[in-house]
C-alpha cells in the first residue's frame, strides 16, 4: 500500500462547548470554550497553534449556519498563524478537517484548530422561521432550482431521495424508523444530549410529516453548540497529553454532479464518491470498522451513509437496520453513538468526529462501546456534501 | 387573478445564463440549455457544454412533457403564509431524461403523485419570472 500522506497526521485534542437550545453565551463564546478545551486536552498551549481550519467560515447572510470565522477566533485569542483556511466550497463540513490534513503534511503549520460552530437555535428563536432562507429573490443562486417553488429545506431535496429509495427498493419508515429510535437509545446515555427521553416506534409513525416519508423525528435539531479538534503532525506524538488518534483515510471525493436534483443516480449522493477514495487510500475494509458515526442532518442520510461505505449492498440499507439490533450500542456496527444530530443536536459533523475520538480513547462514559475499539469511520455531508475519514488507534 | 399554484417563495436573480429558462413560459415555452455542436441538453444552463465543451449554446424550446422521478408532499411552512400541503415534485424531460427539474405537481389531489407519472408544463407569472410547474399530463 501506498504511504498516503494522511497518515502522518493525529487527532491530538478534542473539546466541545455546551450544546443548547438556546445557549445564553454567543456564538464567539461558545468556540472559545470548544477552541481552549481542546488545546488543553492535547496538552498544548495556545502558542502552540500556528493554524485554523473553520465550515463554513463566518456567513453575514446566516449567522445561525456560519456565526464564527477564522478571523475572530485568531483576534480572540492573539494566535499567530502559518496557515489558515474558512469556506464552505469545500467537501461537506470535513472539508476544513482534510484541508488541515493537506496543510499539516505539506509542512505549513504543525498544530492547527480545526472547529465548527452553529448557533441555530438562536437565529431561529430571533427570525421565528423554521428556515434561514427567507427572501423575496433566491438569495444564493445554487439554491434558485428548488427554492421558487418551496422547497425551501434540505428536508424536501432529502425526501425526494427518501421517496425514491422507497420506490425502488422497497424502504420502509418501520425501518427508516430506526435510526432516530437508535440514536434515541444512545441520548439516553448522553448527559448533554438534548432529547433524551425515549422514543417508541408508535411515537415515530404517530409523528407529524415534515415533507413525505420524513417526519418530525427524521429531521436534526438545531442547537447552539462549537466542537473543536485539534489536528497535528504525528512527530509531535511525544509533545501530547492524549494518546493520538491517526487519520488512516480520507474521502473528499466529488465524481457526480455537484447538485441536489441532477445526479445521475437519484438514491446516490457525493457520500459515495467520497467513501470509494476513502477506501481506496487504506488497507482496512468495512468489516475492519468498530463504529461508524454517519451524518443524520436527516434519518434517510444516514442509511445513504451505510451504502456509501460498504457496510451493506446499494438498496440494503432498510433490511440492514431492520429492527435496530445490528446498529445499536452493543451491535456489530454501532453507529452515532452520542445521539447524533437527531438527539444529542446539530453540531454539524464535528460532533460526529469529537465522539469518534471519545470512542476510541474509551472515554465516551456511560455509552461507551463495551468491546475495544480500534477504528471508527466518520462521514458527514449530504446531498451534493460529502466527507469521510477513517480514524484508526495509533 | 387566477389561483396562485406556487407559494410566493424567493424567486430568482435573472442572468444571462438562466433567463431563458426562467422566461420562456411569457411564451409558453419550457427552455433549457442545448448545444449546437453535439445536440445534447444540458442543466442548470451554463455558457459552455458539459459533454463537448462547445461554446455554441443557447436555449432551445422542449415539448414541456416529463416524467415524475421522485416527489414528496411538503406539510411544513416555511414561511408564514405557505400554503401546506402542497407537492414538490423532481421531474425528467422526455427529451433526455437525465435533465431533472425540481418543481411543483398541481391540478391533481396531493395525493395522486406517483413515481413515473406522465406529466406537462405549466407557466405561472410571476412578473419578471415565469415559474414552470407541471399537471397530469392528459395526452400520455
Amino acid at each position: 500500500m501506498k504511504a498516503y500522506p494522511e497518515k502522518q497526521v493525529v487527532i491530538s485534542g478534542i473539546g466541545q462547548s455546551e450544546i443548547a437550545r438556546p445557549s445564553d453565551k454567543s456564538a464567539m463564546r461558545l468556540t472559545v470554550d470548544a477552541v481552549l478545551a481542546a488545546i488543553a486536552d492535547a496538552g498544548l498551549t495556545v502558542a502552540d497553534i500556528d493554524g485554523i481550519a473553520t465550515w463554513p467560515g463566518k456567513m453575514e447572510s446566516d449567522l445561525g449556519f456560519g456565526p464564527v470565522g477564522v478571523g475572530e477566533l485568531k483576534e480572540a485569542l492573539g494566535i499567530e498563524l502559518n496557515w489558515f483556511s474558512g469556506g464552505k466550497e469545500t467537501p461537506a463540513q470535513f472539508g476544513a478537517a482534510i484541508n488541515a490534513i493537506g496543510a499539516i503534511v505539506a509542512g505549513f503549520a504543525r498544530h492547527v484548530v480545526v472547529f465548527r460552530t452553529v448557533h441555530e437555535a438562536t437565529s431561529r428563536l430571533q427570525s421565528g422561521l423554521g428556515t434561514a432562507l427567507s427572501a423575496t429573490r433566491v438569495p444564493d443562486a445554487r439554491f434558485q432550482w428548488q427554492l421558487p417553488f418551496g422547497a425551501m429545506s434540505a428536508s424536501n431535496w432529502t425526501a425526494l431521495y427518501a421517496q425514491r429509495h422507497f420506490h425502488d427498493y422497497g424502504t420502509t419508515r418501520e425501518q427508516l424508523a430506526q435510526i432516530a429510535l437508535t440514536c434515541r437509545r444512545n441520548a439516553g446515555l448522553n448527559p448533554k444530549a438534548i432529547y433524551r427521553t425515549p422514543l417508541t416506534i408508535e411515537q415515530y409513525l404517530d409523528a407529524r410529516m415534515i415533507s413525505t416519508p420524513l417526519c418530525l423525528f427524521d429531521c436534526d435539531v438545531p442547537v447552539d453548540c462549537s466542537t473543536a479538534v485539534i489536528l497535528s503532525h504525528g512527530d509531535t506524538a511525544r509533545d501530547l497529553r492524549q494518546p493520538p488518534i491517526r487519520i488512516e483515510a480520507v474521502g473528499s471525493a466529488l465524481r457526480g454532479r455537484d447538485s441536489w436534483d441532477q445526479r445521475a443516480d437519484l438514491t446516490s449522493m457525493a457520500a459515495f464518491d467520497a467513501a470509494q477514495m476513502m477506501w481506496n487510500r487504506t488497507d482496512l475494509k468495512p468489516s475492519d470498522i468498530d463504529t461508524a458515526q454517519l451524518y443524520d442532518g436527516f434519518s434517510m442520510l444516514t442509511l445513504l451513509w451505510l451504502e456509501a461505505l460498504g457496510f451493506c449492498d446499494k438498496g440494503e440499507s432498510g433490511a440492514f437496520v431492520e429492527g435496530g439490533s445490528r446498529i445499536a450500542l452493543n451491535g456489530e456496527l454501532p453507529i452515532n453513538t452520542s445521539g447524533g444530530q437527531l438527539s444529542e443536536g446539530r453540531a454539524h459533523g464535528y460532533g460526529y468526529l469529537h465522539e469518534a475520538c471519545l470512542q476510541l480513547r474509551g472515554t465516551a462514559g456511560e455509552r461507551q462501546i463495551a468491546r475495544p475499539i480500534e477504528t471508527a469511520v466518520v462521514g458527514t455531508g449530504g446531498g451534493p456534501l460529502g466527507s469521510c475519514l477513517l480514524l484508526r488507534k495509533n | 387573478m387566477t389561483e396562485q399554484l406556487a407559494n410566493d417563495a424567493p424567486l430568482p436573480v435573472l442572468t444571462p445564463e438562466n433567463q431563458g429558462f426562467w422566461t420562456g413560459g411569457r411564451d409558453g415555452r419550457l427552455m433549457i440549455m442545448r448545444c449546437a455542436s453535439c445536440i445534447r441538453y444540458h442543466h442548470p444552463p451554463s455558457p459552455i457544454c458539459p459533454h463537448c465543451r462547445s461554446t455554441h449554446v443557447a436555449a432551445d424550446a422542449v415539448s414541456g412533457r416529463a416524467t415524475v422521478a421522485s416527489f414528496t408532499v411538503n406539510h411544513q411552512k416555511w414561511l408564514p403564509d405557505m400554503r401546506v400541503p402542497f407537492v414538490i415534485g423532481l421531474v425528467e424531460l422526455v427529451e433526455q431524461p437525465e435533465i431533472r427539474i425540481t418543481t411543483n405537481i398541481v391540478n391533481q389531489p396531493v395525493e395522486a403523485a406517483y413515481i413515473g407519472q406522465p406529466v406537462r408544463v405549466i407557466f405561472e407569472d410571476h412578473g419578471d419570472v415565469w415559474l414552470p410547474l407541471f399537471e397530469p399530463d392528459p395526452d400520455a
